[in-house]
């Protein structure tokens, strides 16, 4: 390395650490202040707020805001057991359950394994319903924002 | 020695309860019996009243672990009104003579909790499905009976249950149903292999009637 590089180099460094200062000096003042941390100005010896408890909406229709959105459902599901053991939604909605009980079906898209097979049970990758399928709560949301449903093609 | 001398202690206890009293009066026996039957009554009942607790059922670490640990996440435990539903409230009956048979049946589970035949999570949840239909069974058997200590048909205001609820607990009662028919697992997981016994069940109990 010769004279001149380490020259550079020392410059370098040098205006880096400058920056550096300069920032720390200037930044509290606007940008850092308008950061927050997750606590949200609580002292961390005190207990923030609970969040507000949303009820869920039930024995409503609810309707698809696309045509590739999975069903919403219709009523609470918390007590409901879905695990490697038992999947309690298939108790209803599985066929032959959901005759006698008076629910919607299980589509048959879910009796096809990936690569397209048919079966006689739902398929695994479609066991854990609750990953698609989500009652709904009467929260507004948290972000405003500018969806809307698609408009029906007629 | 006279022979009299050398009899055993129990035979001379035996020989003096099978003669009336000589030293007291009948009064004194009677009220002495009396006084001491109630005591005793009174000692059995609240032997019996302690093993009817939740913490006494916990102290099996069977329980503990398992059925207990489940139980606390459900309805039964945490509600909007805060009146729980323990261990007994469910499993044991609340009238007596069934109370104490099922108090009987109890001393096979401490058979087993001395065997160890479910003292791992793994060797429960093995015999889980066994259990289960066991209490789906005696629960049918009796038409829910400890279900209904709290929930009655004719207590229930359908009209302030939701949709759901509503048109099941009308059909249930036209078609004679009983709780345990369609809340399984409440209080406790649901094993694998439910629906199938369920199923099974259902046919083996209403051809045996």
């Amino acid at each position: 390395m010769g004279d001149f590089a380490v020259k550079t180099w020392i410059k370098t460094l040098l205006m880096a650490g400058g920056l550096c200062l300069a920032g720390t000096s200037f930044m509290p003042g606007n940008a850092l202040a308008q950061v927050k941390s997750l606590e949200s100005g609580v002292k961390i010896d005190q207990t923030n707020a609970a969040p507000e408890v949303h009820n869920t909406v039930e024995n409503q229709r609810l309707t698809r805001a696309f045509r590739q959105q999975p069903p919403l459902v219709p009523h609470r599901v918390e007590k409901y057991q879905i695990d490697l053991k038992v999947n309690q939604c298939l108790r209803c909605h599985d066929w032959p359950y959901n005759a006698q009980e008076r629910a919607p079906k299980v589509s048959e898209t879910h009796y096809m394994d990936r690569e397209g097979k048919r079966l006689d049970k739902v398929a695994s990758t479609r066991w854990f319903c609750t990953q698609c399928h989500v009652p709904v709560t009467d929260a507004k949301p948290l972000v405003n924002n500018l969806f809307a449903p698609t408009q029906p093609a007629n | 020695m006279s022979t009299e001398n050398q009899e055993s202690p129990w035979r001379r206890i035996w020989k003096a309860l099978k003669l009336p009293s000589t030293r007291y009066a009948l009064g004194t026996v009677l009220v002495a019996g009396a006084i001491f039957g109630v005591m005793g009554w009174g000692a059995f009942n609240w032997a019996l009243e302690l093993t009817n607790t939740e913490s006494f059922c916990i102290t099996c670490h069977e329980m503990e672990e398992n059925t207990y640990s489940e139980y606390t996440t459900t309805v039964h435990n945490t509600n909007k009104s805060g009146v729980r539903a323990t261990c007994p409230d469910c499993h044991v009956p609340k009238e007596w003579v069934y109370k104490v048979r099922r108090k009987i049946q109890a001393s096979n589970e401490l058979f087993h909790h001395f065997l160890g035949t479910v003292g791992t999570p793994e060797k429960f949840e093995a015999k889980r499905l066994v259990l289960a239909t066991h209490v789906w069974q005696t629960m049918k058997e009796t038409d829910s009976r400890e279900c209904r200590n709290c929930h009655h048909f004719d207590s229930m205001d359908i009209s302030r249950q939701n949709e759901r609820a509503r048109s099941r607990h009308l059909d249930a009662v036209q078609d004679k149903k009983t709780c345990i028919d369609c809340h399984k697992g409440v209080a406790h997981q649901l094993p694998k292999g439910t629906f199938e016994a369920e199923a099974e069940l259902n046919k083996s109990m209403s051809g045996a009637k």
